[in-house]
């Protein structure tokens, strides 16, 4: 090959580069992802069972949500998600900061704290099932002792839920402990000897000191649970499916149950947008943060 | 350092620390420490409902050998099916987004920005707003309730994550060292593949076991896009056992370890690896 037909081509290769370099990745995040949530919205002013042709409805699918009960029961119930996740940042930074010493074996009880949120959510789900169950729960039998009736708490409209986010709190509070851990290990230690030596300790030392520099993982902590609690789904399926009386639904669930089990496609896919856009506002909130940086 | 490092506190006070690290470490794993050991229970003590006293018996191998059993459980279609799924969907997401996390890392075009921030955001959609549309997609291609199916989602899906974590590690490492290459004389393929990849190695290690997991884990997917045994994955197999097991609480614990167990292996040999993927995207800066 001539010298500059070798140059012409290597020319071509860069400039194609960003091409094709992005095509197997983009390609398949448009097919699967991107794709599919515009698809969503436009089934979502439909009426669709899943098979056949789809009936244009406009609205209504969105007009008849708003006044469903169930709709309802799941706003109400991912608020609590999302109210009560947040304990799970403030479980973190409490545990983050009872392990952040340096005693022979703190490195593998770091390790074991964490070790709930490499566990998945079913068997999770299962334990927690199997602690509240009220004929042979460690809970019931606690209780016996005590002299108390079991509860039984995943059958009870009332409680059930909070039981479903108890048990959500415990793989939550393990991630958020390894960000915040992360977080101390990377203080300035001579701001904080400084701060000492002026006589700040204890909780004005905390959040006065501490906790502003800890901003960064306290922000992908509280991103990263809300986000979590908005998707919650994997629990309630295992746990109750939406029961008892669908008083456990969130959207998420609801959603499933609509699509796959009532056949309600076009509902469906209207309650997915609504979940969608609630989410879009913490989503660009974190991309916010994320693209200041680049420039 | 802060909280004020034990050794410096009073003796009393530092015994008690020590006690009370293993004390809430106990309280903590309870959960876990409850299904190992009923996992290694016999029969009597679940109809005595001796649930949390010491076994009167220890049928573990029996428990696990039941599970594992192919006449008795499927437990072994879905673990394989589970690998099946996970390791080449990992691999491909893994070397997909490092070419992306290249072109988006070293590369300067229009829209780049733009492309990144989609890959991120995608990330954190809601899985039910993809949800009919992806199985009328894979309905229509007769992939629906096949093992195609999930590997072909996941490896998209984890594209997301995978390319804003690579993108970000690219932008750090040296510049020099992709003009020098360039200077040699080396194509934009052979930077990336002989200069990068190799600098990329710790970061696809801490990426590779977090995707691990996350794929390992997928509950919604298998129980949305899978129905028959053959296809089924571990997470939804389980759920699907517990309704045959029904009170054999044993059995239940015994194929809930077996489900967390590749997840949690992985965890602890790479550890190192898992937490800094984990804190790299977020803490960093």
């Amino acid at each position: 090959m001539k010298k500059e037909t070798r140059n012409a081509l290597k020319k071509w290769e860069f400039r194609l580069a960003p091409v094709y370099f992005l095509a197997p990745a983009f390609t398949l995040f448009s097919i699967f992802v991107l794709w599919p949530i515009l698809r969503s919205f436009w089934i979502s002013f439909h009426d669709w069972s899943g098979f056949g042709a789809m009936t244009w409805v406009g609205l209504s699918n969105y007009t008849k949500l708003f006044q469903d009960p169930k709709f309802a029961i799941s706003i109400a119930n991912n608020v609590r998600w999302l109210i009560l996740s947040l304990m799970a940042p403030i479980a973190g930074l409490t545990l983050a900061l009872f392990l952040n010493q340096e005693i022979r074996g703190i490195r593998l009880a770091k390790s074991l704290f964490f070790f709930p949120f490499v566990i998945n959510l079913v068997v999770v789900g299962l334990i927690f099932s199997w602690f509240y169950n009220p004929d042979l729960g460690l809970l019931a039998a606690l209780g016996e002792k005590m002299g108390i009736e079991p509860i039984p708490i995943l059958a009870n409209d009332q409680l059930a839920t909070y039981g479903i986010i108890l048990a959500s709190l415990w793989p939550q509070t393990a991630y958020c402990m390894i960000l915040f851990l992360t977080g101390l290990t990377s203080l300035d230690t001579q701001v904080i000897e400084a701060a000492r030596i002026d006589g700040a300790a204890g909780w004005n030392m905390l959040f006065r000191v501490v906790i502003p520099q800890l901003s960064g993982a306290a922000f992908i902590a509280a991103v990263v649970t809300i986000i979590g609690a908005l998707r919650s789904f994997d629990l309630i399926a295992i746990m109750t499916a939406g029961g008892p009386w669908g008083s456990t639904n969130v959207l998420a669930y609801m959603m499933y149950d609509e699509s796959l089990f009532n056949f309600k496609m076009g509902y469906g896919a209207s309650i997915a947008v609504i979940l969608f856009l609630s989410m879009s506002l913490i989503i660009a909130l974190f991309l916010y943060s994320v693209l200041r940086k680049e420039k | 350092m802060f909280p004020t490092p034990i050794k410096h506190r009073s003796p009393a006070l530092q015994i008690l620390y020590k006690m009370a690290v293993p004390l809430v470490l106990i309280l903590w794993l309870l959960p876990m420490a409850a299904i190992l050991l009923t996992s290694a229970r016999g029969n009597a003590d679940i109809i005595s409902g001796n649930y949390w006293g010491w076994p009167s018996e220890i049928k573990l191998f029996e428990n696990y050998g039941e599970v594992f059993n192919p006449e008795r459980s499927p437990m072994l279609l879905y673990f394989r099916n589970s690998l099946i799924i996970t390791i080449p969907s990992v691999v491909m997401a893994v070397f997909f987004s490092a070419m992306a996390g290249y072109a988006l890392a070293i590369h300067r075009f229009r829209g780049r920005i733009l492309l990144y921030a989609l890959f991120i955001a995608g990330n954190f959609v809601p899985f039910q707003i993809l949800m009919i549309p992806v199985r009328s997609m894979f309905a229509n291609l007769d992939l629906l309730d096949t093992l195609w199916a999930l590997v072909l989602f996941h490896t998209a899906f984890q594209i997301g994550f995978a390319t804003f974590f690579l993108r970000n590690f690219i932008v750090d490492l040296p510049y020099a060292l992709v003009e020098s290459a360039r200077m040699e004389g080396a194509t934009e393929w052979g930077v990336f593949i002989r200069v990068i990849l190799p600098l990329l190695r710790p970061a696809l290690a801490s990426l590779g076991v977090l995707l691990f997991t996350f794929v390992w884990n997928d509950f919604f997917w298998a129980l949305t896009l899978v129905q028959s045994d053959a296809a089924r994955p571990i997470t939804f197999g389980l759920q699907a056992l517990r309704g045959q097991w029904s009170i054999s609480w044993n059995l239940i614990a015994a194929g809930s370890v077996v489900a967390a167990l590749p997840s949690v292996i992985v965890f602890f040999v790479l550890q190192k690896q898992f937490i800094a993927g984990l804190s790299f995207g977020g803490v960093k800066e």
